[in-house]
């Protein structure tokens, strides 16, 4: 096994550690699209706000540590990259989770919401990738 | 107490997606792409996060309450819907372009780059199309208890 793949199970247990902390503790889901759509629309805003902070934080903290920060890719058309936020939005708003929500909090109650949800975002990200690389011709 | 579990959880969910690889987008797209050279390190990512919920919700959902809080707050949708189906879809489009998931969005915030400054404005746009046009007219409470995600 080597090292990447070493980093990314430990990242996963992380993730899912931190999830299982603010379920345990706090009694709530680690879900960042809620989180980052109650931030901009609920009442509610501290919570949300505190847990979006932390993941910033930690993500700084990694490149602290002389972690690969991400770069700004060249080549990738601006228009793309707007089309695909305003969808990852409406997309996680419509089925109420995204990744975190469905994928590793959803999956880990055995959800079967979630583990529909989790199948196609996954099936139709493949296809998207596959479409927009090799049909398109676009490197993404 | 509440707001310090809160913070912590969401500084060890942000180095784990760091250290993942899961906010460099090229990893994530290497991962979907799997005509081309196929990285599999993201398997390894979604194995230890969801290993790690299977076996920990199990007990604690087992419990009568959480440790700092009167209760449990999930969501009771069972019903797979209109919404489950398109939104995930849209998703796994947004995704499979751009290669950020929300997360990975908002660590940007962590390394901003240009990215930044055209994805998260694009997200918050979608956000907000679903919430002033798309959500369905449903009561305060109801609406925050019942997004998992």
């Amino acid at each position: 096994m080597n090292a990447q793949f070493l980093a990314a199970l430990a990242g996963g247990i992380l993730i899912g550690s931190a999830a299982v902390l603010l379920l345990w503790l706090n009694g709530r889901i680690a879900g960042v699209s809620s989180m980052v759509s109650n931030v901009l629309f609920s009442a509610e805003r501290m919570r949300p706000a505190l847990f979006l902070m932390g993941i910033v934080d930690g993500a700084a903290l990694y490149y602290l540590l002389g972690g690969s920060v991400p770069v700004a890719r060249d080549g990738f058309p601006v228009w793309l990259l707007v089309v695909a936020g305003v969808l990852v939005g409406i997309g996680t708003g419509l089925a109420r989770g995204c990744t975190s929500g469905h994928g590793v909090c959803g999956l880990g109650r055995f959800s079967l919401r979630s583990l529909l949800a989790t199948l196609i975002f996954l099936s139709v990200a493949i296809l998207t990738t596959y479409l927009v690389r090799h049909v398109f011709g676009v490197q993404s | 107490m509440n707001n310090v579990v809160t913070l912590l959880a969401g500084i060890i969910f942000g180095f784990g997606l760091a250290l993942a690889g899961m906010t460099q987008p090229q990893i994530v797209l290497g991962f979907l792409d799997v005509a081309g050279e196929w990285n599999a390190s993201l398997l390894f990512v979604l194995g230890g996060a969801v290993g790690v919920t299977v076996l920990a919700f199990r007990f604690i959902l087992k419990l009568p309450k959480p440790i700092f809080a009167s209760e449990f707050r999930l969501s009771d949708m069972r019903r797979i819907d209109a919404p489950l189906i398109t939104g995930s879809t849209l998703f796994g489009i947004g995704w499979g372009i751009s290669g950020y998931c929300p997360g990975p969005a908002v660590a940007l915030f962590a390394a901003p780059n240009s990215e930044l400054w055209v994805f998260i404005p694009a997200l918050i746009l979608g956000y907000a199309i679903h919430h002033f046009l798309l959500r369905p007219r449903v009561s305060k409470d109801d609406e925050q208890d019942s997004m998992c995600g």
